[in-house]
């Protein structure tokens, strides 16, 4: 008995700032491997995200990271391997039922409708929600007109969340680059996922920009209780927010673990740092 | 149609506020945008809320006389809680939102608060900061409960929470309320209200409820507001002018109060609203212009050339109109156009396309800018008035419109200049005290009922007021010429480009000036020209602003040689501070007033070179980021020297 108790308490330990991350994992990869032609993006990476965490992938430059958000995503498919997300082995998926499933994600460089406002970039989030035709929501009558207004209300709880009321209306085109990040988030989570996937959310900010982006993917985790996944590669930041943290290297797993486990790890630095050979 | 008022009867807030639920139920009273849309408040829901907040702050146990602090952006429920503070006789006493934490320990300090009230989890942050160095403090409640779930601090309540307890304390004491309000008379205090202070620590000025309601009633009579008016609630509720135009007038008059969303869309609130009453201080009118002249200046060519046309007929007719004086057939026509093609549509940008009333205080307004509002027909006026006067002293009637008075005194005010030419009030508005400091109350209050300003001012011959500056700042130079600073500095920040201006000269042999350059302004004259920059600092640096700059101050000095009396205090030498001038650093009060002595004490090296013979300066200066840390900025700055203009009328002439 004690052994099965053991690591139970263990893990309650290490996120213990968070009250609502648990045991439960919510997303596995098992051995996944993702080949293009020759090239080996990922080989035989295995990590788990709990339910209700943080949890950062972090790696140099071409170490596999974005892939890796692509396949958990479904927008690749593994070479090898399997994905199981609450309870459901996958080895491959197509990312509308992806998103259909609770799953939501922003882009590294920024996919957005420019020439749409924020509200109706926002709105696009609740896309796969919405039941009505394109005959009822172009009549805008009765029930489409009934589930515009419902939908709308969701947006406008992001919008008031992440504090875009005064872009509401603004094309996204003419938004700064910080708040076109911003204006991405709320698009992921207009969608309610129950995971998150951000791909370098704070990439190309000034530090002002990162602390509040910083701040409001925290306060998502703990308001909604969404769990996040995150790749950056600005390792300060990361180290910051994450509860725990997978590390990449030439689509290899180096390091699994909290960030004060990760940071003293040896293959880490020497990722990072460059390995002397003298 | 409702009847007037009766505010010996009705001689508190809280009865004011039962009159209009039962004369006005359906009325609206109040607004706020939520998640997208206008919501309203009639005059009974806002009554049966108070109700509610008075009752669960009894709950938790607010006395007679106990200080209430409230902290945060304009929300409807801290405006009830004011009320509802006074319904049971406590004081209420709102604090700056963005004071940093050291202002807000003093006020709280000061005013012995044993309650506050937060608006969101930045401002019980802050409380909770400085809460061990404030023993007073007991309970802390907090309205938007973002981010406030892992605080389990005991004496930190939900506002929800505490209007339900309310809700059923009422219901098993019915009578409560009303016996409460019935308690107070108009002689009790109302408000604690803690001026910015342009000299040392802030000063908690106590009014009562005959100061606010009478002030405020006599005003509303004044301007003939009515409960149809609209007022856009923006600007920070511990400044008197929001306390009496969102709270005192309204309850006087019945008029609604619209608060925005956030205080980033107050720009396009106003544009939904299309408010009826408005008030701003000169700034925001002028950036208001500023952001209108960049974008007729990007437009096509058509639409500018017609803009310019129109805006000088507009200049030229425009004011004539709203004074009622008689204008020639050609430019009614061309002004009718005008309306349709530019002013119209304008001011439907702008947000006052319903604006009836408009004021703007607190500083010297530009004269273009004045000038432009009036001209495409918005009644824009100006008024004169403090903390200490429950604000209204005086007020420019409608059809008497002047560029450099204040106006009128209004019924119930009294105005003398006193020898050495400080103005002196006497009004219902008069403050009863300064909390805790009867030598400063002494100071200003004379034994026979006057009210100090220090102010310097006179009438002209029509009998309006002329404020010129602070009757302390007024100086001399060693050669006995008067020196002025603020009637310089205003002078000089009427160019779009310098930002603020300190002048030097009180025992000087001659005046110098530090001026700020406009960022926007500058940046902008920067980028149509093709010069370069990477910072303010380097922009303010640059050999050609400092020759604009030049210009800009002879061109000043060429306006104070007209003035025999003004004429001596030309301005000889000045530099471009490398930094804008902040609020944060202390250099600047929060109502955006430059406090002189802050900048002598930071800027001393400077004042020194100014009088010296060296053309440039080297300075360090510490800096104040948002969050509170600090850093420190080093600069050369280059001193310039300007050319004096002659007299233009011999002294002899007097």
């Amino acid at each position: 008995m004690t052994d099965i108790v053991e690591p139970e308490t263990s893990v309650e330990q290490s996120i213990a700032g968070r009250p609502d991350a648990s045991a439960e994992i919510i997303l596995a990869v098992e051995n996944v491997s993702l080949h293009f032609g020759g090239v080996k993006a990922l080989q035989n990476v295995s990590f788990d995200i709990r339910k209700g965490e943080v949890r950062a992938i972090i790696g140099p430059n071409g170490a596999g990271k974005s892939s890796m958000l692509n396949v958990i995503n479904g927008f690749y498919h593994p070479s090898e391997g399997t994905i199981t997300y609450k309870g459901e082995a996958r080895s491959d998926m197509r990312p509308d039922v992806v998103a259909r499933s609770g799953i939501a994600r922003t882009f590294q460089n920024i996919a957005l409708f420019s020439g749409m406002s924020t509200l109706d970039n926002i709105m696009t989030g609740r896309n796969t929600m919405m039941k009505r035709n394109f005959f009822w929501q172009a009549l805008f009558y009765g029930p489409a007109r009934d589930e515009e207004i419902e939908h709308r209300e969701k947006a406008e709880n992001v919008i008031d969340f992440l504090e875009i009321q005064a872009i509401r209306k603004v094309p996204v085109g003419r938004l700064p680059y910080g708040l076109q990040k911003r204006v991405e988030l709320g698009r992921a989570l207009a969608a309610e996922p129950e995971l998150l996937l951000l791909d370098e959310p704070m990439a190309g900010m000034n530090s002002e920009e990162k602390e509040d982006m910083c701040r409001f993917i925290l306060d998502v985790n703990d308001e909604f209780g969404t769990t996040i996944a995150l790749i950056e590669h600005d390792m300060s930041v990361v180290m910051d927010i994450s509860d725990r943290v997978v590390v990449l290297d030439y689509g290899i797993k180096i390091a699994d673990g909290t960030p004060d486990e990760v940071r003293a790890n040896k293959n880490v630095i020497d990722a990072y740092l460059g390995v002397s050979h003298d | 149609m409702t009847t007037n008022v009766d505010l010996a009867v009705n001689d508190t807030g809280p009865k004011l506020l039962l009159w209009n639920a039962k004369d006005r139920a359906d009325r609206p009273a109040m607004r706020e945008k939520y998640l997208g849309i206008w919501q309203t408040w009639s005059w009974s829901d806002v009554a049966t809320e108070v109700q509610a907040i008075a009752a669960g702050l009894k709950t938790l146990g607010l006395n007679r006389d106990d200080r209430i602090s409230i902290i945060g952006d304009n929300r409807p429920r801290l405006y009830w809680s004011i009320i509802a503070a006074q319904s049971i006789g406590a004081i209420p006493v709102p604090i700056y939102q963005d004071a940093v934490a050291d202002e807000t320990q003093y006020v709280l300090d000061h005013a012995e608060s044993r309650f506050i009230i937060c608006e969101n989890q930045e401002q019980v942050d802050k409380v909770l900061q400085i809460k061990d160095l404030c023993p007073t403090i007991e309970t802390v409640l907090y309205d938007d409960d973002r981010g406030m779930r892992d605080y389990n601090q005991p004496f930190l309540h939900n506002f929800d929470t505490v209007i339900a307890q309310g809700r059923r304390y009422n219901q098993d004491n019915p009578d409560f309320y009303r016996s409460e309000v019935d308690k107070g008379q108009g002689s009790d205090t109302s408000i604690m209200l803690y001026t910015s202070g342009t000299t040392g620590r802030p000063k908690g000025v106590v009014l009562t409820h005959d100061n606010i309601l009478k002030t405020a009633y006599n005003a509303v009579q004044f301007e003939g507001l009515r409960e149809t008016d609209e007022i856009l609630a923006y600007l920070p509720m511990a400044w008197v002018g929001d306390h009496i135009f969102s709270y005192a007038q309204a309850l006087t008059s019945g008029l609604c109060t619209a608060c925005p969303e956030s205080s980033d869309t107050v720009l396009i609130d106003l544009q939904e609203l299309g408010p009826t009453y408005f008030f701003a201080p000169p700034k925001i009118f002028e950036n208001l212009l500023t952001s209108v002249m960049i974008r007729i200046e990007d437009a096509g060519a058509l639409k500018r050339k017609m803009f310019h046309f129109f805006m000088d007929v507009a200049r030229r007719v425009g004011p004539e109109l709203l004074d009622g004086n008689p204008v020639g057939p050609g430019d009614r026509l061309l002004y009718w156009l005008g309306n349709i093609l530019v002013y119209a549509p304008l001011k439907n940008v702008l947000g006052f396309t319903k604006v009836r009333l408009a004021y703007t205080a607190g500083e010297a307004i530009g004269p273009d800018i004045f000038n432009f509002y009036r001209s495409i027909g918005l009644n824009l006026k100006q008024l004169y008035g403090m903390t200490e006067s429950s604000v209204f002293v005086t007020i420019q009637p409608n059809d008497e419109i002047r560029m450099d008075t204040v106006g009128r005194p209004i019924d119930g005010v009294e105005v003398r200049i006193e020898d050495d030419g400080e103005v002196l009030f006497k009004s219902p508005g008069i403050f009863r005290e300064y909390y805790k400091n009867p030598e400063a109350t002494a100071e200003t209050k004379t034994e026979d009922g006057w009210c100090r300003t220090g102010d310097a001012g006179f009438f002209d011959q029509e009998g309006h007021l002329r404020i010129i500056d602070r009757a302390k700042d007024v100086g001399k130079l060693t050669d006995g010429s008067m020196f002025a600073p603020k009637y310089i500095e205003n002078k000089l920040k009427f160019f779009p480009d310098i930002y603020e201006a300190v002048t030097f000269g009180n025992e000087r042999d001659y005046a110098a000036a530090f001026i700020n350059i406009d960022l926007t302004a500058m940046g902008n004259w920067a980028e149509r020209n093709g010069v370069a920059y990477a910072s303010y600092q380097e922009l303010s640096g640059l050999p050609q602003v400092a020759e604009i700059i030049r210009d800009r101050v002879e061109k000043v000095n060429a306006d104070l040689a007209t003035d025999p009396q003004l004429s001596g205090s030309q301005i000889k030498r000045f530099l471009v501070l490398h930094k804008q001038l902040e609020a944060d650093d202390g250099e600047l009060t929060r109502t955006q007033k430059v406090r002189r002595s802050t900048i002598a004490e930071k800027y001393g090296v400077l004042i020194d070179a100014l009088y010296s013979a060296s053309d440039h300066c080297e300075i360090e200066t510490e800096v104040t980021f948002e969050d509170g840390r600090k850093g420190s900025v080093k600069a050369d700055l280059a001193i310039v020297d300007a050319a004096t203009s002659p007299t233009a009328m011999p002294q002899a002439a007097e």
